[in-house]
């Protein structure tokens, strides 16, 4: 069998890249190392670099457990552009409030691997080790403010809760690797369609939906997030929210829009309902929240829920809108919470009501928080009209109530948008000092407002990147 | 020159856009600088509009066979949008109009706006609008339109609320931002029906399609469709039901309610039914809607201005009681009735704000028109060019108002739809009365002792005198004798109706006998004491006119009941059922027994485990429930 490694070469830059970090904190001396942020950053650019030139190398290792194809190509950029900006936004947080930095980077960098090995996997043991590799280097992420009671109790929960999902996944793992004999998703799917959806099988569907329900944090396995998103440090809430999000996703669509395929018509039906109920709760629940972390996590549960809109038709289009929006969500929610994480350095506050007069205070971040949110209300010209206007286009044939429920609440989310903006750009600020934004934060939320705004304007080019990468999803 | 206009009419909202980069990026601390950035763009576009109108009336481009340019916008498979320029006569005309009312209330704004701390942003604001409403205006295709009329909703949000330090303004710009998306989902979700059925969104595709709409879909799709469409322009143009945030979003600066809302923003659901005309005219029974609630709408709001006491509302009230006449011409099938309306309304309507502005201006912002008095003495050019625009709308000859009025009425006449039409004469009525009772209780009569007024500077006077010009003669184009607008916009065929005397005559009676009526109450019986005896004989009535027929109130209600109350249970639901009920008892003893962890939160997490194996219980029991077959009859069997 001829492997070919070169396909696996950014995979393994970031496993070399997250030791060196590691290496580099113990050499490097205390008082520069907050140069490791900045190595960081750039190393994540190069490896992005290294998956942009191998864009047209695809293939699979190791008898298909492995697949290199455009549409893990265009994941892997989304989770190593989350993680580059959230690197970038997280350095002064990680000066002032947590100690041992280069063991903060490199973490992350093992989560961004297994996000990375998640988006490839195609087989369910390769998928669990991915995932298990993302959940644990977050639970350590989670716990990192080690003085503060609140993240450690985020921690705690956060092993229990995501041990508890992953012993459900792997249960419903092990009930379709019981049925069909394999545990290679094509393998699956060229089974179940011979089979069809006998009970035993529908109870492992059961189980893989609450698993991967759980890290999607879709209703009703949304609990823990918003208590976690909270207590957490913000960087990490950020990376937390889109990059587990997205990489989940991409196993999502793997296992059902390939694996399932075959029994699609038992589980539409499901995972729309799950994506109605998901927007519904989320957007409602995130009125009356008061504190901007909480409000933030239960729109990234309603973010969800729409990006699950894309899966129920289990077509090419629908993963076009999850692609695209997966992309888009990234570099709004990456925006948001590292303003919120900014704030927080600045006034050690999390409450909205803090937020007054942000505009006078600082321009910038109460332009890209609004820019964010706005985008988020699915509000033209911004990427998050574009993007759903790309999934709902997928469903409105079969499932119009859906679409109208979508529609019916990102009006609804508008008004708690609206609240953290009129507050920002209404109200008279307390403090009126202006709050000095740092270099490297201010690329980031230039960035990802500029992407915000790029794309919403001009969606061609991403959309028929998406186009692509979608298509070779399809071919194998 | 005309050639190269007619082809780069994109340049018409790229202007605007540019002075709006300019001025937020370079001129912002330089006011004087910013200002003059926002006119020159928006003279310059109206040169180039001016061109391309000239051009298009001069090449005989007719709505049928409009001039189109466009490129790719973005496509994914089944799905090719573009993004261009369709130019005809109807939009030609309404490019013109807006950039030219446009530059003159930009001019006037200068002067207007003297003195505010934020100079700058405020006409970093206008020229956004009119970038975006001249991007609506030439739009080749319904979503690129639609995305336009987010950014006129937009924008007119942010200059509602541009007095941010009065909550009242704040409160204005909310309310008009959520009632217009209420209107904007019942438009997108037309316009995704229109793209699902016909499988596209451009305007000329569409109208092709549509004329034979039985190989695509049934007529029942098609009324719903088009129903969804003009929630819109209800919406939007602040009809009946919807017309609540329009009164209310004169908390902007006035120049602002004289060009968003009274000439331009509020007239696009007008243009936009007016641009779909091909899609509205295949289902009569959505005419029949448009032209009720149009009617009805005219009546209404007439009903309503008759009684209200500030100036600006009043000119309000009278905006969307205007609109609803054009809904009603649109109805009829006569869009050259209702375009040219539009356009005669621009001009007087816009004339009459500034004119209410020139006169806030000199009182400091007394706006009951009973605390005014005699201003025309003071204020002699804000006062005649004040009556100019009180002559056009009430339908005097030959003012420009009277011909677009007469021709509504007379297509209301030929159609035979009489209730509408004895409608459409009351409120013709109506408006004669409540905008002569307005002029003069503000500008005749005994002066105000207390009031000081003086008259505005030359660059507030000035748009005035070349507004009064055109609400004067800008009718002209359009005289039964020498119908030069009838045989241009048109949809169909040219419509040449004989001129009906008795209308004609019949409607400038009811014009001056409304104005006698409103002179014998308000001007020649010095006490008003007639006008207050007619206040009590009539009080119910009064007092139902005077708050709007209580709708607002009916709307908080409804709010308050309802929407606060789902949002209220879904939050108990989430944080007290399951963790009050349930687990209660557990986070006692945990309380009690976890001395070193936190009290606040540590009781959920039991709780959390067990909402997620509910869920997972949940999950199997609709998985249960929703096999092939059930899923089937909920989808309509579709696969």
């Amino acid at each position: 069998m001829q492997v070919d490694l070169s396909l696996i070469v950014p995979e393994m830059a970031m496993a070399v890249l997250g030791l060196t970090v590691l290496i580099l904190g113990l050499i490097v001396p205390k008082e520069s190392r907050h140069g490791l942020g900045w190595f960081t950053a750039l190393a994540l650019l190069g490896v992005m670099g290294l998956v942009l030139a191998g864009w047209n190398n695809t293939g699979s290792l190791y008898g298909d457990l492995y697949v290199v194809d455009q549409f893990s190509q265009f994941f892997k950029i989304t989770f190593l552009a989350a993680a580059f900006l959230v690197v970038l936004g997280s350095m002064r947080f990680v000066d002032k409030h947590l100690g041992g930095q280069s063991e903060y980077y490199s973490t992350l960098l093992f989560a961004t691997l297994g996000m990375m090995v998640m988006a490839s996997a195609n087989d369910f043991m390769t998928m669990y080790l991915g995932l298990e590799l993302m959940t644990i280097a977050f639970i350590i992420l989670v716990c990192f403010r080690r003085t503060e009671s609140k993240s450690l109790e985020s921690g705690m929960k956060y092993v229990l809760l995501a041990g508890m999902s992953s012993a459900v996944l792997l249960y419903g793992l092990s009930l379709v690797y019981g049925i069909t004999g394999t545990v290679v998703i094509n393998e699956v799917g060229q089974a179940l369609a011979l089979r069809g959806p006998l009970p035993i099988l529908m109870l492992g569907v059961v189980m893989l939906v609450a698993g991967l329900g759980f890290k999607i944090s879709a209703v009703p396995f949304h609990m823990w997030s918003p208590d976690i998103y909270e207590g957490a440090p913000t960087p990490v809430t950020a990376f937390l929210a889109v990059g587990s999000k997205a990489a989940s996703f991409a196993i999502l669509i793997r296992i059902f829009v390939v694996g399932m395929f075959g029994i699609s018509l038992n589980w539409e039906l499901l995972l729309a309902i799950l994506a109605a109920v998901t927007i519904i709760v989320g957007n409602l629940v995130a009125i009356p929240q008061t504190n901007i972390k909480r409000m933030l996590a239960y729109s990234s549960i309603a973010q969800a829920g729409y990006i699950l809109v894309g899966l129920v038709t289990a077509s090419q289009e629908g993963v076009k809108g999850v692609l695209f929006y997966a992309f888009l969500y990234v570099f709004a929610t990456v925006g948001a919470f590292t303003v919120a994480s900014y704030f927080y350095n600045v006034t050690g506050s999390d409450e909205i009501r803090d937020y007054a007069g942000l505009a006078q205070r600082s321009p910038l971040m109460a332009a890209v928080m609004v820019v964010a949110m706005l985008s988020m209300a699915g509000i033209p010209p911004l990427a998050g009209f574009v993007g759903k206007f790309y999934l709902f286009m997928t469903i409105v044939e079969d499932y119009l109530w859906l679409a109208f429920i979508g529609l019916v609440m990102s009006m609804v989310s508008v008004y708690y948008y609206l609240r953290v903006a009129l507050v920002m750009y209404r109200d008279e600020p307390l403090d009126g000092t202006p709050i000095a934004v740092s270099a490297p934060v201010t690329v980031t939320l230039l960035v990802a407002m500029a992407v915000t705004l790029f794309l919403g304007i001009y969606p061609g080019p991403v959309s028929e990147v998406v186009n692509t990468a979608a298509h070779s999803f399809f071919m194998h | 020159m005309v050639e190269f206009a007619m082809h780069n009419a994109w340049l018409v909202p790229l202007l605007p856009a540019l002075s709006f980069v300019i001025i937020v990026f370079l001129t912002k601390p330089w006011k004087r600088l910013s200002a003059l950035v926002c006119v020159a763009g928006m003279v310059l576009s109206c040169v180039i509009a001016t061109l391309a109108a000239y051009g298009v009336f001069t090449n005989h481009e007719f709505t049928e066979k409009p001039l189109v340019y466009a490129v790719r916008w973005f496509s994914m498979a089944g799905l090719n949008i573009d993004v261009g320029v369709q130019l005809d006569p109807v939009s030609a005309m309404m490019m013109f109009m807006v950039t030219l009312v446009g530059s003159l209330i930009f001019i006037y704004a200068t002067g207007y706006m003297e003195g505010d701390p934020g100079y700058s942003v405020f006409f970093s604001y206008l020229s956004l609008f009119a970038a975006s409403m001249l991007l609506l205006v030439i739009s080749s295709n319904l979503l690129q339109m639609f995305v336009a009329w987010e950014l006129v909703g937009l924008c007119s949000y942010l200059l509602i609320g541009f007095y941010s330090h009065k909550i009242s303004a704040r409160e204005a710009a909310k309310k008009a931002f959520i009632t217009c998306r209420v209107a904007d989902f019942g438009l997108l979700l037309g316009l995704l029906s229109l793209q699902i059925v016909f499988g596209t969104l451009n305007l000329t595709e569409l109208a092709e399609k549509i004329s034979n709409f039985g190989q695509y879909t049934s007529m029942g799709i098609l009324t719903l469709i088009t129903v969804l469409v003009f929630l819109g322009p209800i919406g939007k143009s602040g009809q009946f039901p919807l017309h609540v945030w329009l009164p209310d979003a004169m908390e902007g600066p006035t120049p602002v309610s004289a060009l968003i809302h009274a000439a331009t923003m509020v007239v696009a659901g007008v243009y936009l039914v007016g641009r779909t005309m091909f899609l509205f005219t295949e289902v009569p029974s959505a005419m029949e809607l448009v032209a009720v609630t149009g009617g009805f709408t005219a009546l209404f709001a007439a009903s309503i201005a008759i009684t209200q006491r500030e100036i600006k509302r009043i000119l309000a009230y009278s905006t969307v009681s205007q609109i609803g006449y054009m809904m009603l011409a649109l109805g009829l099938g006569s869009l050259t009735a209702s375009m040219f309306h539009l356009w005669t309304h621009a001009f007087f309507k816009a004339l009459m704000f500034l004119c209410a502005g020139s006169v806030l201006h000199a009182l400091h912002h007394k706006a009951d028109v009973w605390e005014m008095g005699g201003l025309i003495k003071k204020m002699p050019i804000t006062g005649w060019t004040f009556v100019v625009g009180g002559l056009a709308i009430a339908g005097i000859p030959p003012f420009a108002g009277f011909w677009s009025k007469d021709e509504i009425l007379l297509a209301a006449f030929d159609t035979g739809h009489y209730v509408l039409f004895t409608m459409a004469a009351l409120t013709a009525f109506m408006t004669a009365f409540y905008m002569w009772r307005m002029i003069f209780l503000a500008l005749f009569g005994d002066e105000k002792p207390e009031n000081h007024p003086h008259e505005s500077p030359w660059n507030m006077t000035l748009p005035l005198i070349g507004l009064a010009v055109l609400s004067a003669v800008g009718g002209l184009v359009g005289t039964p004798w020498a119908p030069f607008w009838q045989e241009w916009i048109f949809f169909g065929h040219p419509h040449h109706a004989e001129p009906n005397y008795l209308i004609m005559i019949g409607s400038v009676v009811l014009a001056a006998a409304g104005i006698y009526l409103a002179y014998t109450l308000y001007c020649a019986d010095k006490t008003k004491a007639r006008a207050h005896a007619l206040k009590e004989r009539y009080k119910f009535f009064w007092t139902l006119s005077y708050n709007k027929y209580y709708i607002d109130e009916i709307y908080l209600w409804f709010n308050h009941t309802f929407i606060d109350g789902a949002a209220r249970l879904f939050y108990l639901f989430d944080i007290y059922v399951v963790d009050g009920i349930i687990v209660n008892g557990i986070a006692a003893i945990t309380r009690l027994s976890g001395e070193g962890l936190r009290v606040t939160q540590t009781g959920r997490l039991q709780n959390y485990a067990l909402v997620f194996f509910l869920g997972v219980l949940a999950v199997a029991v609709v998985l249960a429930f929703t096999g092939p077959s059930v899923a089937a009859g909920l989808t309509g069997g579709v696969k």
